[in-house]
Formats: C-alpha cells, sequence, structure tokens
C-alpha cells in the first residue's frame, strides 16, 4: 500500500521542511491556506510567481515549490511591480508581514494600491517584528508591549483595512488563521481578480507577542480569535480598529471594479498617441 | 455480543508525518470529530506529535490539514475517489 500524500505538497519545498518557523507560529497556516488555495481552485503552478521581503513572513518565498522571489526589506511591492510589468500573463503575489509591508515598505503599498497594480497582496499580521526581537509596529496596539515600548505602545496603530481602502484597492478583507476555509477561499478570490487585492491575516507569533505580552501560547491566540473575531463582512473600513485583546472585525469589507495600472496606461496613451501606440498585454481579461 | 453490534465503517483516515510536526495542538483543538490526542511520546526534535485516538470518529474533512503550520498532518476520505472536494 502506497502511503497517502499530502494534497498540498506539490506546492510546498518538501526538502526543506521542518520549516524554521516556531511551533504554532501563524506563518504555516497562511502557506497552508494559499496551497490549498492553488489546488482549489486548480491555478496552473507555474502561472503564480510569489515575491516576499524580509522578516519571518519574508521567508515564504523560500518555502512555495513555484517560481519565488525573496527581495530586500520593505521592496517586495516594487519587484512585484516590476514583475507583472514584464510578465503580465503571471499571477503575481506578494507575502509580507505588517512590518516589512507597513513600515518599511508602506510607501509601496500605498502607491501600489492608488495605482491599482495587479498584484496580490496576502500581509501577515503579527502586530510585532518577528525575526529582529519585537520592536514596535505600526499595527502594534495601543498599551501592547514591545522591546522597545516595555511599558506600553501609545502610537496609534495602523487600521490595515482602511489604509488599502482608502489608498485604492479593488478587494480588502481581513481574516484570522482561525479562519481557514474563509481564508483560502479569500485566496482564491484573489487569485481571480484583477486589480490590487489585500487580504489581512491575524496570525499568532507565540515567540515574541505572545510572550512579552504574557499571551499565552499560540493555541491560546487561536482561541482568542475563535471567540473574539466579529464578522463584519462590508463594514465601513473606518470602523475595523483591532484594540489590545479586543474584537477583530474580520470579512470581506471591499469588493469594486477598476482599470488596473496596465490598462489605464493602454486607455490613456492610446488616446493621445491613436495609430501610433501599440497596446501593451495587460493579462487582464474583463 | 460485541460481534452484533455494527461495526461503524470509518468515513475517513487521518496520517501524521511525526517527524516534522511541532506539537502545537491547532489539530487536536479544531477536530470538529474529536480524533486526536498529543502523544506523550517525543519525536526526534522533542515535540508531542498527535496521535489518532479515536481513529473510528474521523470523517477525512481534513480541516486538521488546514489548520496545520507545519503540514504535518491531514486527513483523507475513504470509499471516494482520491479526488478531493472540501466544500469552501
Ligand atoms: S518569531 Fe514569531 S513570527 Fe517569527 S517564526 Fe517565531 S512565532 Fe513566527
Ligand atoms: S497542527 Fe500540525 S504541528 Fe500542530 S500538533 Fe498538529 S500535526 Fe503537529
Ligand atoms: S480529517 Fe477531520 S475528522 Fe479526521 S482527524 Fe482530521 S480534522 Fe479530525
Amino acid at each position: 500500500m502506497t502511503q497517502p500524500r499530502n494534497p498540498v505538497e506539490p506546492f510546498l519545498r518538501m526538502d526543506r521542511m521542518p520549516h524554521i518557523w516556531c511551533p504554532g507560529c501563524g506563518i504555516g497556516v497562511v502557506v497552508n491556506c494559499f496551497a490549498r488555495a492553488m489546488l482549489e481552485s486548480k491555478t496552473d503552478i507555474d502561472s503564480v510567481q510569489v515575491v516576499s521581503g524580509i522578516g519571518c513572513t519574508g521567508r515564504i518565498a523560500g518555502y512555495l515549490r513555484m517560481d519565488s522571489y525573496h527581495t530586500t526589506h520593505g521592496r517586495a511591492i516594487p519587484f512585484a511591480t516590476g514583475l507583472k510589468t514584464a510578465r503580465p500573463d503571471m499571477k503575481v503575489v506578494v507575502f509580507s508581514g505588517d512590518g516589512d509591508l507597513v513600515a518599511i515598505g508602506g510607501n509601496h503599498l500605498i502607491h501600489a494600491a492608488r495605482r491599482n497594480v495587479d498584484i496580490k497582496v496576502i500581509c501577515v499580521n503579527n502586530f510585532t517584528y518577528g525575526m529582529t526581537g519585537g520592536q514596535v509596529a505600526p499595527t502594534a496596539p495601543i498599551e501592547s508591549v514591545a522591546t522597545t515600548s516595555p511599558f506600553g505602545v501609545f502610537e496609534q496603530p495602523f487600521n490595515l483595512a482602511f489604509l488599502a481602502d482608502s489608498a485604492g484597492a479593488v478587494y480588502v478583507a481581513r481574516w484570522t488563521t482561525y479562519h481557514v476555509r474563509q481564508l483560502a477561499k479569500a485566496m482564491r478570490e484573489v487569485l481571480q481578480k484583477p486589480g490590487f487585492c489585500f487580504v489581512e491575516v491575524i496570525a499568532p507569533c507565540p515567540t515574541i507577542y505572545q510572550r512579552r505580552n504574557r499571551l499565552g501560547d499560540a493555541l491560546d491566540a487561536m482561541r482568542f480569535y475563535k471567540q473574539q473575531s466579529k464578522l463584519s463582512e462590508g463594514a465601513d473600513t473606518r470602523t475595523l480598529d483591532i484594540p489590545m485583546q479586543g474584537p477583530i472585525p474580520v470579512g470581506r469589507f471591499v469588493n469594486r471594479d477598476r482599470p488596473t495600472l496596465l490598462e489605464n496606461m493602454n486607455t490613456v496613451l492610446g488616446k493621445r498617441l491613436g495609430a501610433k501606440f501599440t497596446p501593451y498585454p495587460t493579462g487582464v481579461t474583463r | 455480543m460485541a460481534e452484533k453490534e455494527k461495526p461503524k465503517k470509518p468515513k475517513g483516515e487521518v496520517h501524521v508525518n511525526r517527524e516534522v510536526c511541532k506539537g502545537c495542538g491547532f489539530c487536536v483543538e479544531f477536530c470538529p470529530s474529536h480524533v486526536l490526542a498529543l502523544d506523550t511520546a517525543f519525536n526526534r526534535k522533542g515535540y508531542h506529535p498527535p496521535v489518532a485516538a479515536k481513529p473510528e470518529a474521523c470523517n477525512g474533512c481534513n480541516l486538521c490539514g488546514l489548520y496545520c503550520p507545519d503540514f504535518a498532518i491531514f486527513g483523507v476520505r475513504l470509499g471516494k475517489a482520491e479526488e478531493d472536494s472540501d466544500e469552501g
């Protein structure tokens, strides 16, 4: 009898397992859901390219068995923008942590959303910088403890869903690692949707965030997500703040259509240059 | 007497790759049929991987597989074609 294989294995570099993430780290769950989304949507593995930046989440690129790029800190989005422009036929997916994406690379995030670059951004939000030892992240809830704020964070954190929405993302959702089915579904949806899509995943970091804040282990975090998540589909994104150990609004908040960057380029330059202009392939079929 | 009771045919089967498990317990906690328990024995890395304590209750839903951050566990449905078609 042949031993059955885990159905997600074809999407993973199994020779590199076990991975470096800590026991119960939520990043593995996100990868698992992504592999599941690829499998369920029967997406061709060769049609997807993965880009990540630096940090614990940045390691995702090294574990997915597809063309993947581990870029410099905060620069996953500019790299992905170039990649998508050179190869509009490819689906480009960015995996990035909250610190990498929103602090170091924050400007890239808002401009990619504004321009509606046709990339899919999955942000693993664990409210901290894990790999570098727990400094205050732009998502750290007020009163949470970090190595650089031992008496509690007093800066207002970003509400990422609101940020992505107001900058122009065409798809914005937030789930936690407890919501594995919903998360896999959101990933299936963004793989099909043209334009700048943003999926935030609240994930446990037991080693840094949970431990510093005495919040127990990863399983405690998962139980907390189960109890405290508030389904808020379609909610006004201004209302989606995440208070320290308070309710977590989850759901799909934005799903709209706008022409992508390359479509807009073709429209504007086509109008101005007429027959002299050869439209650039956009990879979008509408 | 025991023979008279029709043994329920298990609907699914769970597989654990013990050596890559890190013992987080997600699978044990979120298995809807409470099939799993963490082993008292260790794997080579010093973690307690799950074992099927009630294998007959497994329905092959593969929720454990979706929750596992280490790709160390998965469930398969028995008696159906290989196709893995979870409702989304
Ligand atoms: S430090 Fe935190 S985010 Fe990094 S691998 Fe460990 S648990 Fe995950
Ligand atoms: S979810 Fe995976 S890593 Fe965690 S205890 Fe179960 S098999 Fe082990
Ligand atoms: S396949 Fe489903 S029922 Fe079986 S052990 Fe996994 S979660 Fe439990």
